[in-house]
């Protein structure tokens, strides 16, 4: 055990910290978006619309998220077009590839588990809306997601610690998340255990305050 | 369509082969993680507290930390562990441990977390009723475990074995940072000699989403057969 060596990369992976919580909370709020309109597609009666959305989940979650941001990453730039348009200014960043693939990746799993939310909920609750004359839009905002919310809770909270986990992969873009600097100390100090022990706990700890945020989500939107 | 040819012009043949090995890891990786499983399965049903504690850690630390991390432990302090406990031994050559074993064994780490978990849900919702009745019968030990809890148990895990299988065959790509010849390893080569990143990365998600879908379908059959009777 090399003391001097934990207190001397502690800060720099705190640091660090801060771009694997941006990439993070970055790729969750774009990820909710995408899941919340694909798990709407998936429930479209129109096959060919609920083929596209089955299609998209079924890429990105039968695929490694390290071929994807690579995908991304290295694989759009290459596409002369792109290079002429406005979209360039982001893809050539790493920053904006690893929060895109994220996203999407994110996105996936998160419409799988809004799907199965939107499809647990008992017909007689939609129903009843019906016959007390709402529309179908209140239903759906006022009824529809607040349970299929409440429903999906503990599968989300897994999903936040699977992706917590995905950013880690930012680090093969030249991103200096946790995991980027923490290899970078690695190999220049050859102390992979004690590295290992510091960039590990920081990511447990995150983990643990997700895993305590959905506990009382929980219970705050339980049935009375 | 001559950059996926066989032969010497395209790169078939070596896509080919690098998706072998990543078969052969993942289920190298599968294996591994049973054995973990195995061990640690019980500490986790375990009455002892300290048995329990060691277990619980295990399948915390491994599915908190992300496995990047891990194959960085693993590929950066494996030789030098080893090397270790070889000097204890008298033995103070260098060693160095091949990229295949180092991969192996840290996603089957990781993938035995997760099975872990899996078995020990399995075991916990077979009925209280089907362990008394064979404590009653009086069977024996092994015959009672393999010939009553087991095939229940497995009928009720391999539905969330499919799906640590599914985590574990998509790590693999990530032990292409320790050089290991794998699909992804061999499409980044690839990639970069023929500078066509776009067609190979997509045809290495392609091979992974053939791959996934096969081992869907192998599942859904064995998932039947140990589902006769219900």
């Amino acid at each position: 055990m090399d003391l001097e060596l934990i207190i001397t990369s502690f800060p720099k992976l705190l640091s660090a910290t801060v771009i694997t919580l941006k990439l993070l909370s970055a790729s969750l709020f774009f990820g909710l978006f995408l899941g919340l309109f694909f798990a709407i597609l998936r429930l479209n009666k129109n096959k060919l619309i609920s083929g596209f959305a089955y299609g998209y989940s079924y890429v990105f979650r039968g695929t490694p998220l390290l071929v994807q941001i690579f995908i991304i990453y290295f694989g759009l730039g290459q596409i002369e077009y792109l290079r002429t348009t406005f979209l360039w200014v982001i893809l050539k960043e790493p920053y904006w590839c690893a929060i895109i693939a994220f996203s999407l990746n994110t996105g996936a799993y998160t419409s799988e588990i809004l799907r199965s939310a939107f499809e647990t909920i008992k017909p007689g609750i939609i129903e009843a809306g019906r016959s007390l004359g709402l529309n179908k839009v209140f239903i759906f905002t006022k009824i529809q997601i607040p349970i299929a919310i409440k429903q999906s809770l503990p599968a989300y909270g897994n999903e936040i610690i699977l992706m917590l986990k995905g950013t880690s992969l930012a680090s093969t873009v030249t991103l200096m998340d946790i995991t980027g600097v923490a290899k970078f100390i690695i190999s220049t100090t050859f102390r992979p255990v004690e590295v290992f022990i510091i960039a590990g706990s920081i990511y447990l700890f995150i983990t643990f305050l997700v895993h305590n945020l959905i506990k009382y989500l929980e219970k705050k939107y339980r049935y009375q | 369509m001559e950059l996926i040819s066989f032969g010497d012009k395209g790169w078939g043949d070596e896509l080919f082969v690098a998706a072998l090995m990543t078969i052969a890891v993942a289920v190298t990786a599968m294996l591994i993680g049973f054995l973990f499983a195995l061990i640690f399965t019980p500490l986790k049903l375990s009455k002892y507290k300290i048995l329990n504690l060691i277990a619980n850690s295990y399948t915390t630390v491994v599915r908190g930390v992300p496995e990047l991390l891990v194959i960085y432990l693993f590929f950066f302090g494996g030789s030098g562990a080893i090397m270790y406990v070889a000097q204890i031994f008298g033995y103070y050559d260098y060693i160095e441990i091949n990229a295949f074993i180092t991969g192996a064994t840290s996603i089957g780490i990781i993938s035995g977390a997760y099975s872990t978990e899996v078995f020990r849900g399995a075991i916990q919702s077979i009925d209280k009723g089907q362990f008394e009745a064979c404590h009653v019968l009086g069977l024996k030990k092994h015959i009672y475990f393999f010939k009553v809890i087991m095939p229940q148990m497995l009928r009720l895990a391999i539905p969330n074995l499919s799906n640590v299988w599914q985590i574990t065959l998509k790590d693999t790509s990530l032990i292409s940072v320790t050089g290991l010849v794998e699909i992804m390893r061999q499409s980044y080569i690839a990639a970069g000699s023929t500078r066509d990143p776009l067609f190979f990365y997509s045809f290495a998600a392609l091979l992974y989403l053939i791959l996934t879908f096969l081992s869907m379908k192998l599942i859904n059959r064995l998932e039947k057969n140990y589902s006769r009777g219900y």
